[in-house]
């Protein structure tokens, strides 16, 4: 038995393990990745292991060393397939690795899951070719890779720009880039910027370097559809306004064999929610949350969040969301925090206040806004596991068919492999347009296990048949 | 309030659409109110076999007209006749299945007993562990995921008002009827039909109906698509597996293992240790499931009463109060007994015995 379980292992979660660790609690940290670090404090990969650092690799060995150095147990590449209690309350947490599955018992739990990438579909987005922002990220950070020739930029908050000055970083060509905001919208984040001038000199040298290279820069445009036969070969891109209407005015045709696309970042609350926790709808944190104190705590006792899935406030804001989710699971677990807890507590408090007023920034900046589900033409493949378009989805709510679950049910968006993860945004925004409700009276599908797709036999071992647990036979 | 129904069906699965639309074919107004989407309770997350095999020997006639109703809605609501398999893997379970499988064969179910050599003819990929096998040829399953879409048009187009979340929080008998409210909004209507699956002994409760109902948590799991494995439904001799094959590959897993949770705590949740077993079951019965990814797993509340028959019928203690569920195999019986519930309603003698619900309980 634990004495805290953290799931997930970035700048939140691993903060929240060291802190918890100190204060003298038996913690374990479970972990998809080969190491800590999270998306953002990434660890290379063997091969390119010799690269030079960049501040974000510095950041992330010094943090894995401290894990190192401490005695937390740890276990890296397992995977969370079920979150459930047993009858003295305590939390069982199913997982999975190359070993074979297991359950953990633990007295709290602090899920640290971070942030998802949200990708508005559009007219032939599936097309290879066609990457996340966020996934361009992972693949730059691990592998040193570009993901093409040529690269078209598209999308929504600073991570265009971060993904754009990567590429030509790395070696590769940038067509254009295409931001869905403005310049203005950039200029009216600029006061929050200015808190932290380091990150702010950073977008300056993202955008300047554009300019320098002369890459076409397309401010308040959107992508119309992406081309291609089997692979893209370019954009159709048109004017937007504020609202993120595209215009019609003929299209742009920009040639490309590869586009990153992306519009933000969404809270990963898939745990949360398996866990029982109440979330609410806060555009402003990049989606559905959970919704919690002050200090991280969830609606259900002994449940805690840190870090981007409890909303979108960035690398900055997250060592301090875990070390203040840490006080308050031992608060509630020794039923007091001493005084100099208190203190720090309140000190952490203030700095997190001053990272979140940049982390806000950035991620207003991808704030969907009245225009984004129409980005999502008729015929464009909304959920990829089950083939079906947004015209399959707006019958489905002309039926009657309001929530998600009900929409789910009559079409299958979203019963497939990735259990929704990809498409339930998707289906809001459309379910929003044909109804005129709110993203928060639409509401969420029901949350269930597995969190990932797991093999029969990761789960379920051989059976012994006589053991079977035979419980009666139903009544004749 | 100057409008008034003839009557308002508390529950809106299978059972209270289903009676809806009989007693508006009979002339009468109706409302259904419906705690949270129409057709998404354990009408629309049973796994939605229709097994004569797993029916209880007085319940076959109605399942055996229940099935031909499904039957007959064929495509729409995802109807396959496939056949059935029931598999026993000791001599005990053996002796369990020849004795009840004659038993409901007796009480009308095609049901006959095959070799193992048939057997594996049409289900190559069993595990060889089988002892013994009945068929029934008439078994399959429908698309439970559909039965919302189904009912919904279907009293969209008879006209029928149905209120989606609205959960009723009292109910209140007047001199001339009853007012059912949720928080501030008031439904008036002449009768009540209680139709609300695991809510029902709370329903009932707020009208001082004490109902001896119990909510079982019945737990289903589907994998992604895989290369054809079965084409048959598969049971087991103790009850505690049912599985299918679709024809889009998925293999939905049920057998009515029990989660946890209560109807008044929303959905209830997978338990592991339940779980398990089943999953284990399910590849101890097709091996090659081992290597197949399930996607999901989920719950539903099937509520029975102390005895496992229905309860169908009027309330002795008040007039014009009807109470219909606890069916025991209500996904393939709901759309038959609804009728007859709807013709009870009307005043018409029913095509078979209703369930009375004033009985007393003695536990089967």
């Amino acid at each position: 038995m634990y004495d805290a379980t953290i799931i997930g292992s970035g700048p939140a979660g691993a903060n929240a393990a060291l802190e918890a660790h100190d204060l003298g609690l038996k913690v374990l940290i479970v972990d998809e990745q080969r190491d800590a670090g999270g998306q953002i404090w990434r660890v290379k990969s063997k091969s390119i292991l010799s690269a030079p650092s960049t501040e974000a690799s510095i950041k992330g060995d010094a943090l894995r060393e401290r894990l190192k150095q401490s005695s937390i147990e740890v276990k890296f590449e397992t995977r969370v397939w079920h979150i459930d209690k047993n009858e003295e309350k305590n939390w069982i947490i199913n997982l999975v690795s190359k070993d074979g599955s297991h359950s953990v018992l633990s007295k709290a739990l602090i899920i640290a899951t971070g942030a998802q990438e949200r990708v508005i579909p559009v007219q032939g987005w599936t097309l290879p070719g066609v990457v996340g922002l966020a996934g361009a990220t992972a693949l730059f950070k691990e592998h040193m890779m570009v993901p093409g020739k040529s690269t078209v930029v598209a999308g929504s908050g600073p991570l265009v720009f971060f993904v754009a000055s990567e590429v030509i970083r790395l070696g590769g060509s940038v067509a254009a880039v295409v931001s869905i905001n403005g310049f203005s919208d950039w200029i009216k984040a600029l006061p929050a910027m200015v808190l932290n001038p380091k990150l702010l000199w950073q977008g300056i040298k993202w955008i300047g370097d554009l300019y320098l290279k002369r890459v076409p820069l397309y401010w308040r445009h959107g992508i119309r559809s992406f081309e291609g036969l089997g692979h893209v070969v370019g954009v159709n891109v048109r004017k937007a306004n504020k609202k993120w209407y595209l215009r019609h005015d003929p299209n742009i045709f920009i040639a490309a064999d590869s586009v990153c696309y992306g519009h933000g970042l969404m809270p990963s609350i898939e745990a949360s929610r398996l866990a029982g926790a109440v979330h609410t709808y806060e555009p402003a944190l990049g989606g559905w949350v959970p919704f919690t104190d002050e200090n991280g705590r969830t609606t259900v006792p002994y449940l805690y969040v840190c870090g981007d899935n409890a909303g979108i406030l960035g690398a900055q804001a997250a060592p301090h969301r875990g070390r203040l989710a840490a006080y308050a699971m031992v608060e509630d677990l020794n039923e007091t925090l001493p005084e100099d807890l208190l203190a720090k507590r309140k000190a952490e408090k203030k700095l997190l206040k001053w990272a979140s007023i940049f982390g806000k920034a950035a991620t207003g900046l991808s704030i969907l806004q009245p225009g984004a589900g129409g980005l999502i033409s008729k015929q464009t493949e909304v959920c990829r596991c089950e083939g079906i378009n947004r015209l399959e989805i707006e019958k489905e709510v002309k039926t009657g068919a309001l929530s998600p679950n009900a929409v789910k049910s009559g079409t299958r968006c979203g019963m497939g492999p990735c259990g929704g993860r990809f498409c339930s945004e998707s289906m809001a925004l459309i379910t929003e347009q044909a109804t005129g409700k709110t993203r928060a009276e639409i509401g969420l599908p029901t949350a269930r296990p597995p969190l990932r797709p797991v093999a029969m036999d990761e789960i379920a071992k051989d059976l012994n048949y006589d053991d079977l647990p035979i419980p009666g036979v139903s009544p004749l | 309030m100057n409008f008034k129904f003839d009557i308002a069906i508390i529950g809106g699965g299978i059972m209270g659409c289903e009676t809806a639309l009989r007693l508006t074919e009979g002339g009468m107004r109706v409302v259904v109110l419906e705690q949270g989407d129409i057709g998404q309770g354990a009408s629309g997350v049973n796994a939605g076999t229709l097994s004569m095999q797993i029916k209880r020997v007085k319940l076959m006639p109605y399942a055996i007209k229940g099935h031909a109703i499904w039957e007959k809605l064929g495509e729409i609501i995802g109807f396959h006749k496939t056949g059935g398999y029931t598999l026993a893997f000791n001599d005990r379970e053996a002796e369990l299945l020849k004795e009840r499988m004659m038993l409901k064969k007796e009480a009308g179910a095609n049901i006959s007993f095959v070799s193992l050599n048939q057997l594996k003819e049409k289900e190559p990929n069993l595990a060889n562990k089988v002892v013994a096998a009945s068929y029934c040829p008439d078994d399959g399953y429908a698309n439970s995921s559909l039965t919302g879409y189904y009912y919904r048009t279907r009293m969209e187009n008879a006209g029928i008002n149905y209120v989606e979340k609205f959960k009723v929080t009292n109910i209140r008998q007047t001199s001339d009827g009853y007012e059912v409210s949720s928080g501030e909004n008031l439904i008036i209507a002449k009768r009540v039909l209680l139709a609300c699956g695991g809510w029902m002994k709370d329903v009932a409760a707020m009208i001082g109906e004490e109902l001896p109902i119990r909510a079982r948590i019945n737990t289903v799991s589907v994998t992604e698509r895989a290369p054809k494995l079965m084409s048959t439904v598969i049971g087991h001799a103790t009850g505690l597996l049912t599985m299918k094959q679709k024809p889009n590959g998925t293999v939905l897993i049920g057998g009515g293992w029990q989660g946890k949770g209560t109807p008044e705590e929303g959905r209830g949740t997978v338990a592991t240790d339940s779980l398990i077993p089943n999953l284990q079951l399910a590849k101890y019965a097709v091996p090659k499931l081992s290597n197949v990814r399930i996607v999901r797993s989920w719950t539903g509340f099937e509520a029975n009463v102390p005895d496992f028959y229905p309860l169908a019928g009027a309330l002795p203690n008040k007039e014009n109060l009807y109470v219909l569920g606890c069916v025991r195999g209500g996904y393939t019986i709901g759309p038959y007994i609804s009728r007859l519930m709807g013709d009870f309603i009307l005043g018409e003698e029913p095509e078979m015995p209703l369930f009375d619900p004033s009985r007393s309980f003695e536990s089967a």
